[in-house]
């Protein structure tokens, strides 16, 4: 599904390189962890995939699919099937939630020659997918994050994955600042999008998130590079003992 | 000192250039008075000049000169705006009311009449305000080219509002000749507890210059919404003038799409206490010839009064935006509640906004806020949409209009502001990517 090899990425504005060489494949229906310590990267690698502006990829590839990513605007890497739930949802003030997902809903559709959703039907799904993450309708109604606290931004992020039915999911720390509550909730809503034919990548830096959404893959990441992969024990390992001993035996 | 004595010198040379080109209308005593007085005034201020203070934003000189430049009528093959809506049309074509054109004008809660007819009648009301809210316009700032309108208009409509009027009155401007040089001056008198809405839209002219003088009586109620006309190389200077009494409201709106030139003035006096205004304009503008200009005079002068003044445009390809907005506390106006934003979204690096909010402030208990900013399209906003599928071009026309969201949240009624959004649309649909 989704195949990174040999990624480099440094700052457009900056001599700085982040990225030193990141390789990774998602197979479908596969749920990748990646964990590692602050800055090492994570984030950066979902905005290079998912095309935000900024950063220079310097060496390497990374396919969806086998369709090359890296040479497609952002609009159309979601419209192949890539979704970013952000570390740091985007308030913007003036564009109500309610327009702003179904102008995507169609968009992709639009992009990939499918017919449009109607404004009736659109309703419909989103009242339901909505009521499953306890988003209420007020919520919807309002401009996108706009007043939104930490949690109700990343459950919204949530309902956009479900409205949007990506193939690959990248979450980027969805669970921080989540209640208990809220994170079995968000939980929920990404198993119940475990598929055979969807791929996730989950960035998190606790174990709590993947006694919920148990990955089968997890990748420590560390100054840009992926420096050692495991099963679901490698999170509990780090849980208990942190980086230290596992950057030393890499290093 | 030279210097200065030669620009009054050539504002006085182009002042009777232009004059000399015109003739008072003939009208019966009372008018022609009102028109000589403003003759006198237009005389002893001068038309502006690029070196006024008031005019250092905007060149003053195709408002000034004799002839109107030349203005193509542009192919219009959009739908008519408001279609849906039920409205009185009083139709303008090159300056001159069309009766053909127009609605019957008769209607309940409602006298109106033509200026050029009224004009020839020995006594009518509009002796009390034709003319009189333009000249206390000036007393603070000079506004010759108002008054200059207020001598040689001879058309326009006078409104006497005596009832609660639900179906709006619409003035369209039309134009058939390519240089028409157009005053239309309404008069608008507001009874107590009287209401009525004002729509103006249509092309315009080539040179359009309206004044529209409205006395709003206590707990009355005024709304105006503005549509401007598209026509690229048309010009226009409006100056709206008002006076509200007691528990009153004044709610303008003013959409500008294109236009060479445009420069809206309001000049609003709050003389009755409680009473509110809110006065909001959207424009966008497109290429280096753009300029539209929104000034704007507030003056407090009673107790506990509300205003507000909201305007946002939208830059692009080279095009200019003024803003000149300013609040007056008088002394004895106490908790006035006075609130100002003009904000520009530049769409690139060639466009610029230039604003000159001001506050005067003479009594103690008041709250008023002003802002002004100059930005652009949000970086991590458009990713943000993009990233969802939303295409550059209409995540861009969706920051745009989300920008434009305030200014248009001031348009109370929601048909009316459906049409606008629509009108709206087909300029980002049509200014596209
Ligand atoms: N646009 C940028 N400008 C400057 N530095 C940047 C930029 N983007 C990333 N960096 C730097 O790159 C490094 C990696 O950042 P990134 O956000 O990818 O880390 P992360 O692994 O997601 O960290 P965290 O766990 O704190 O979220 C950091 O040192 C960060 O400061
Ligand atoms: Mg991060």
């Amino acid at each position: 599904m989704l195949v990174i090899n040999d990624l480099h990425v440094k700052l457009e504005e900056e001599d700085k390189q982040i990225l030193k060489g990141v390789n990774l494949t998602v197979e479908p229906g596969k749920v990748h962890a990646i964990m590692g310590p602050n800055g090492s990267g994570k984030s950066t690698l979902s905005y290079v995939l998912s095309g935000k502006g900024g950063y220079e990829v310097t060496q390497g590839s990374a396919t969806l699919e086998d369709a090359e990513l890296l040479d497609m605007d952002a609009e159309e890497r979601a419209a192949a099937g890539l979704f970013l739930a952000f570390q740091y949802p985007v308030e913007i003030p003036g564009v109500g939630n309610m327009t702003f997902l179904r102008t995507a809903v169609n968009a992709q559709r639009k992009a990939r020659g499918e017919v449009e959703m109607s404004a009736g039907e659109f309703l419909k799904v989103i009242r339901e997918k909505a009521k499953s993450l306890k988003i209420d309708a007020e919520m919807l109604k309002r401009p996108v994050n706009v007043g939104f606290s930490g949690g109700e931004k990343k459950r919204n992020e949530i309902l956009q994955m479900a409205m949007l039915e990506p193939k690959m999911c990248i979450l980027d720390e969805t669970d921080s600042g989540l209640d208990v509550d809220a994170m079995k909730l968000v939980a929920e809503g990404v198993n119940a999008l475990r598929t055979e034919d969807r791929g996730f990548l989950v960035i998190t830096h606790y174990q709590r998130l993947l006694d919920h959404i148990i990955p089968d893959f997890v990748h420590i990441m560390s100054d840009g590079r992926i420096v050692k992969t495991g099963g679901p024990e490698l999170a509990l390992e780090i849980e208990h003992n942190g980086y230290g001993d596992i950057l030393a035996e890499v290093a | 000192m030279a210097l200065a004595r030669k620009i009054i010198q050539v504002k006085q040379d182009a002042t009777d250039a232009r004059l000399s080109l015109l003739d008072l209308p003939d009208g019966a005593t009372w008018i022609t008075e009102a028109r000589n007085a403003a003759m006198s005034r237009v005389k002893k201020m001068s038309l502006p000049h690029g070196r006024d203070e008031y005019w250092k934003f905007t060149k003053p000189d195709t408002f000034v000169q004799p002839e109107a430049l030349k203005a193509p009528l542009f192919d219009n093959d959009e739908g008519p705006l408001w279609a849906d809506v039920d409205r009185l049309k009083v139709v303008f074509v090159d300056g001159i009311f069309d009766a053909e054109a127009s609605d019957d004008l008769s209607s309940e809660g409602l006298v109106i009449e033509r200026l050029a007819v009224a004009a020839l009648k020995d006594i009518h009301w509009a002796k009390d305000l034709y003319g009189v809210l333009e000249i206390r316009g000036q007393d603070a700032v000079q506004r010759p080219l108002a008054a200059l309108n207020t001598a040689f208009a001879t058309d326009g409509i006078l409104v006497h509002v005596t009832g609660k009027v639900s179906k709006p009155l619409n003035l369209i401007y039309l134009y058939n000749s390519e240089t028409s040089d157009v005053n239309l001056h309404h008069c608008i008198k507001i009874d107590a507890g009287a209401e009525v809405t004002i729509l103006e839209t249509g092309p315009g002219a080539a040179r359009l210059n309206t004044v529209m003088e409205v006395d709003i009586a206590d707990n009355s109620a005024f709304h105006h919404i503005r549509v401007q006309g598209r026509d690229h190389e048309r010009r226009a200077v409006t100056g709206i003038f008002t006076r509200l009494g007691h528990e009153s409201t004044f709610k303008s709106f003013t959409l500008t799409m294109n236009g060479v030139l445009t420069r809206n003035e309001c000049v609003i006096e709050l003389t009755g206490d409680n009473a509110i205004a809110h006065v909001a304009g959207a424009c966008v503008g497109d290429g280096k010839d753009f300029h539209q200009d929104d000034t704007v005079f507030i003056t407090h002068d009673s107790f506990n009064c509300e205003s507000r003044q909201v305007f946002k445009k939208v830059l692009r390809n080279g095009a200019t935006g003024v803003f000149q907005g300013k609040i007056l506390v008088k002394k004895d106006a106490q908790k006035t509640d006075g609130y100002q934003i003009s904000q520009a979204l530049l769409l690139d690096d060639n466009s610029q906004f230039l604003a000159k909010p001001e506050l005067e402030i003479y009594a103690d208990d008041v709250a008023c806020s002003h802002g002004s900013t100059t930005g652009a399209i949000d970086e991590n906003s458009l990713f943000y949409l993009q990233s969802r599928g939303v295409p550059k071009a209409e995540a861009t026309d969706l920051l745009v209009l989300a920008f434009l969201a305030e200014a248009l949240q001031e348009i109370e009624d929601t048909m009316l502001a459906e049409g606008i959004l629509e009108r709206l649309n087909g300029w980002l649909a049509r200014h596209g990517h």
